[in-house]
């Protein structure tokens, strides 16, 4: 179910592998109760450091995704949910297809709108926000 | 007796007879349960530093400890050497052993070694116990190295290049034996390498060295967060000096073009470039590779 991550991104790999099971769960192919692999089985797996999964999981955890139950394993959180994102999303789709139009009609170019776009991001991702 | 760190050198020189200075004030810290990459371009100082954390060479000045216990020391040596196992780039094998016989003879040697982990390794690597060490193939003989090492109930494994040669699949089955071992094991794995790739695979925490210096050090993760690259476009003549200030390692104008490198996140470098009305900001971060190449010309 996760992929390997690619360590030449330049994105750390815990950054990787959090994105891949939020995404997991936003597709239904994790669904809430469900167990994810151990730690051990999965750095062997995908040929990356435990430690470094250890430290997905940690933060997973941390934002309420999933819950590390003491020697029983990581398990989806019952609360997480999916859906919630899916609908956040849409919202966000309206915004941005708003602020699109109303650049175009100033006579912004896409690719200026895409450089926009990046350059704010850009700012976001170094005040810690994840990136989606 | 718990050490925070595996290894540890500070301010490492070591001069060897006829002047050429190999190591020029390294300094490590290699924390316990880490698999640590030790980076560096032919001739940096990895393996003299290697010697001098197994006690085969003495340092000119600074301190090397392993376990806490100083390398240089005879008697603290032979302990860190008990609890150290070493694979070194020529394999120390003996050719007209059968692969069996050159595990029983490695096994006489260690009174922890560890039955269950020779199995496993015989059965992972699919050694054929039975054939002579040199009809092995180089990958083979790689393996069987990796088996007596891992096999000994080590608490610290260190490995110099331990992948050269190997072909890719090779790479990664004994890459997936590594992170294994480590995650079952807890121990530490010091290796060094110029492989990048594989570095930046399995590694939780790097030092990039060159010339006998620690240039880079630090979790990979920190490292990948912290070090962007930012490209700003002005409407005039760019104005590089503004962008000289800590964390920012390499700023380089190319007309309107000022490409800005980062040790320390892209935040202040955006402060400034939109204080200076860039037209253009372009946040990228960069890889291991890159960090591994802008630091090692740094000097040049």
């Amino acid at each position: 179910m996760l992929l390997r991550p690619n360590p030449a991104s330049g994105v750390p790999i815990y950054l990787q592998l959090m994105e891949q099971v939020k995404h997991a769960i936003e597709t239904g192919a994790l669904r809430a109760g469900e167990q994810l692999p151990g730690i051990r089985p999965l750095a062997e797996e995908l040929v990356i450091n435990a430690n470094t999964v250890a430290k997905a999981y940690r933060e997973l955890e941390h934002e309420g995704v999933i819950e590390l139950r003491h020697g029983a394993g990581a398990f989806v959180s019952a609360n997480s949910r999916p859906k919630k994102a899916t609908e956040k999303l849409r919202a966000g789709q309206t915004v941005v297809s708003d602020a699109v139009r109303k650049l175009r009609e100033r006579g912004v170019t896409d690719d200026e709108i895409r450089r926009l776009f990046e350059a704010e991001l850009a700012g976001v991702v170094k005040t810690g926000e994840p990136r989606g | 007796m718990a050490d925070a760190h595996a290894v540890e050198t500070v301010d490492l020189h070591k001069r060897y007879e006829g002047g050429s200075d190999a190591l020029r004030g390294l300094t490590l810290h290699v924390p316990a349960g880490s698999i640590f990459g030790f980076l560096g371009r032919n001739g940096a100082g990895k393996t003299t530093t290697i010697k001098i954390l197994l006690g085969m060479v003495r340092p000119s000045a600074g301190r090397a400890t392993v376990f806490g216990l100083a390398a240089d020391d005879p008697a603290a040596s032979v302990e860190i050497r008990r609890r150290t196992a070493f694979v070194s780039d020529e394999k120390d094998l003996y050719g007209g052993m059968t692969v069996a016989e050159m595990i029983r003879f490695t096994a006489g040697f260690f009174p922890r070694w560890r039955d269950d982990l020779e199995q496993r390794y015989l059965r992972t690597f699919e050694l054929p116990p039975d054939r002579k060490v040199k009809a092995l193939s180089r990958g083979m003989r790689t393996k069987l190295a990796l088996l007596l090492s891992l096999s000994r109930g080590a608490e610290l494994l260190v490995l110099d290049e331990p992948t050269a040669g190997l072909d890719p699949a090779m790479t990664e089955e004994v890459l997936q034996a590594l992170v294994g071992h480590a995650a079952r094991e807890g121990m530490t794995i010091f290796f060094s390498s110029h492989q990048i790739a594989e570095v930046e695979q399995i590694a939780d925490a790097v030092a990039i060295i060159d010339r006998g210096r620690t240039v880079v050090s630090g979790a990979l993760d920190d490292l990948r967060e912290n070090f962007r690259r930012v490209q700003l476009v002005f409407d005039g003549e760019a104005p590089a000096a503004a962008f000289e200030a800590p964390g920012i390692t390499r700023v380089r104008r190319s007309g309107r073009v000022l490409t800005v490198l980062s040790t320390a996140g892209a935040e202040p470098i955006l402060d400034r470039a939109r204080a200076l009305h860039a037209v253009s900001m372009d946040v990228v971060p960069v890889t291991l590779k890159e960090i591994f190449l802008e630091s090692v010309t740094m000097e040049e």
